[in-house]
């Protein structure tokens, strides 16, 4: 009877959330589909009204994205009381936070544990799965469907559903505290999502190419490696590159398998960096870190961003 | 889905079939061979030794030597007789703090996707509505998604900072508050403070999903409303929606699964606070933290098994088009 109370009372929160959440958000969804429908062209009073909340919900987005970041780099920037005082623009250029991370052996240490963990397990998956979505994308078997299914169902598996198995297996292989304990349980995820992407791209590519090499009488390997490889090199940057990011930020298990210092990689030493002492959190150190690994993220989802939209899509929907 | 997939697989096995036909599909076994033997090494298997753990009494000194005792679902649920014969219930299934990790859990799961569904429809429409700097603004919104989970945890800790960040002093400035919030700390605000930095970083994934289901939908239709002098509200809610309800679900679904396993975030930002503690969380705490494999993994086998429902779900709502004959 209570949990019943409890359940029903949690129902109405949940209207009244709901509700609340529409109501903030309608105006604007309101003001984008009428600009929408106005045109750029609509010199009118109520035309230039929509398209100035047009941009205004253009600019809230925009900032809201940005701003974490923008104030990120601006604290990483200060240094003593002026990084404890709050500024909205940029004060002072103070590079010390920087120095201060860049001369931890731990943390230089741990960038270099991502990059190698990150690209060996991108290379490893990409290797696997070139062949295995050739096979699933081109060939027609009996399964298919099951098994293109239990692939995907895989990537959206919880991690810790597998952690105590996989901390078992990684002991016994004697692979504990190694980078190479990473790299074999990130093939859990990025695995799976490669092989998916890979299909889904691999099935996009026309069948009068591959007909005619099978007319020429090549084999499937012969097709892989001379006439598809050359076609799919796009598709692996993106799909690489997606997974890169995926085991480069991966959390649970780089805490779990890693527990010296100079094993660690860098989400797992960003999240347990410390000062001088136990009590004081080192912000400006922290912030010079995050921007520091972020940044070249970011650079290279720009540089990559209609494939990794692309990529994405696919990764996620497609039906 | 299940026309297309027999279609598929009906080929392989029509009589008559060219030896080319064979040779293709023993090749095909071979190249999924090395792909599927991983997978059953790095998943299957540490997946069925971790049910079978949370059907022992293993722990940090059992677990290596083997020494731990099957005890069928004691884990999950066992009386325990007490000296003046009451039965007292014990396991993971009557323990408050699991109870309160799964209400966390749901919570924040039907709170974050609610939102980040709301907000990214608009993102989307925006991004869908052509203007100049549109590029810019989608690049805009890829920023929080490039941002690894751990450093925008990071981030968005020193911005709720309660004495030095710069929410309070928003807040403080505009009169909202008169006094600094410990934002993650206070059990009241720690989930208002998980759900913002997840929607922050969550509803730009959200609104490209969902993007590319209003790409999907033919010009003409919005052409011909637009003839009829339709309001663009009253087109959105009886011509878009209705057309965007098929990827908004799966899209839904998909954030839902992502949701729900939620660690990291909340491990970084809001640590030892019981008001956020998620199912993953928990089960992490007690096989890392407290070394009890037992009743790590038996929550862990029923997160697995309330996500195995969902993702039955999702292929089920979603009819994704896994042979990729319906797309040709």
């Amino acid at each position: 009877m209570e949990t019943l109370t409890f359940l029903l009372w949690q129902l109405v929160r949940f209207a009244i959330f709901l509700a609340v959440a529409l109501a903030v958000t309608f105006p604007f969804l309101y003001a984008v589909l009428a600009a929408g429908e106005r045109g750029e062209e609509d010199r009118s009073p109520a035309g230039l009204f929509w398209r100035g909340m047009f941009w205004l919900v253009v600019g809230l987005i925009v900032l809201v994205a940005v701003f974490p970041f923008y104030y990120a780099i601006l604290s990483s920037l200060e240094t003593g009381t002026a990084l404890f005082r709050v500024n909205y623009l940029p004060e002072s250029f103070n590079l010390a936070n920087y120095r201060d991370v860049l001369t931890r052996p731990a943390f230089v240490r741990a960038v270099g544990n991502s990059v190698f963990v990150a690209t060996i397990t991108v290379i490893a998956a990409l290797i696997l799965a070139v062949t295995a979505s050739y096979a699933l994308a081109r060939v027609r078997f009996r399964g298919r469907g099951l098994l293109l299914m239990t692939i995907l169902a895989v990537s959206m598996f919880p991690q810790i559903a597998v952690l105590s198995g996989l901390y078992e297996l990684i002991n016994w292989l004697g692979l504990y505290n190694t980078p190479w304990s990473l790299i074999l349980s990130y093939t859990i995820f990025t695995l799976p999502f490669t092989v998916w992407v890979l299909t889904t791209f691999m099935r996009d590519l026309p069948i009068e190419i591959e007909e005619a090499a099978i007319m020429d009488g090549a084999s499937p390997w012969i097709i892989i490696t001379r006439v598809f490889m050359p076609l799919l090199w796009p598709a692996l940057v993106t799909t690489g590159l997606l997974a890169f990011i995926g085991a480069w930020n991966e959390f649970l298990f780089a805490l779990t398998f890693t527990i010296s210092e100079n094993q660690r990689t860098v989400p797992v030493a960003i999240a347990i960096f410390t000062g001088a002492s136990v009590q004081e959190i080192p912000w400006g150190p922290i912030m010079a870190a995050s921007v520091l690994v972020t940044v070249p993220l970011i650079v290279l989802v720009l540089v990559f961003q209609r494939k990794i939209v692309a990529g994405l899509t696919a990764g996620g929907v497609k039906g | 889905m299940t026309t297309t997939v027999t279609a598929g697989s009906m080929a392989g096995t029509r009589s008559g079939e060219s030896g080319l036909e064979r040779q293709r599909a023993r090749a095909a076994f071979w190249f999924l061979v090395p792909m599927l033997a991983m997978l059953a090494f790095v998943a299957a298997w540490p997946l069925l030794r971790s049910i079978m753990l949370s059907l022992t009494d293993a722990d940090a000194n059992t677990i290596f030597s083997g020494s731990y005792e099957w005890v069928g679902f004691d884990n999950y649920l066992r009386a325990q007789e007490r000296a003046d014969g009451t039965i007292r219930w014990r396991g993971v299934l009557v323990d408050a703090s699991w109870w309160n990790a799964v209400w966390n859990t749901i919570r924040f799961a039907v709170m974050s996707v609610t939102l980040e569904t709301i907000l990214g429809l608009l993102v989307a429409l925006v991004l869908h509505a052509e203007f100049r700097g549109r590029g810019l603004v989608r690049a805009a919104i890829l920023i929080p998604w490039a941002i690894p989970t751990i450093v925008s945890a990071r981030m968005w800790g020193w911005m709720f900072n309660d004495q030095y960040g710069i929410i309070n002093h928003m807040l403080l400035s505009v009169g909202l508050i008169d006094a600094p919030i410990a934002w993650t700390a206070r059990p009241d605000t720690a989930m208002i403070a998980v759900l913002i930095v997840d929607v922050w970083k969550t509803t730009p994934f959200m609104a490209l999903l969902i993007l590319a289901g209003l790409q999907m939908i033919p010009k003409e239709m919005y052409e011909a409303a637009k003839l009829d002098g339709i309001h663009p509200v009253r087109v959105f809610f009886r011509v878009t929606l209705p057309l965007l309800k098929p990827a908004l679900m799966v899209a839904v679904i998909f954030r839902l699964l992502d949701a729900l396993r939620i660690f990291d975030l909340i491990y970084v930002l809001t640590p030892r606070s019981s008001s956020t503690v998620t199912m993953s969380v928990i089960s992490f705490q007690n096989i890392r933290e407290f070394g009890d494999y037992a009743e790590g993994s038996a929550q862990s086998t029923i997160l697995f098994l309330i996500i195995l429902v969902f993702v039955t779900l999702y292929i089920w709502l979603g009819r994704v088009d896994l042979s990729g004959e319906r797309s040709r």
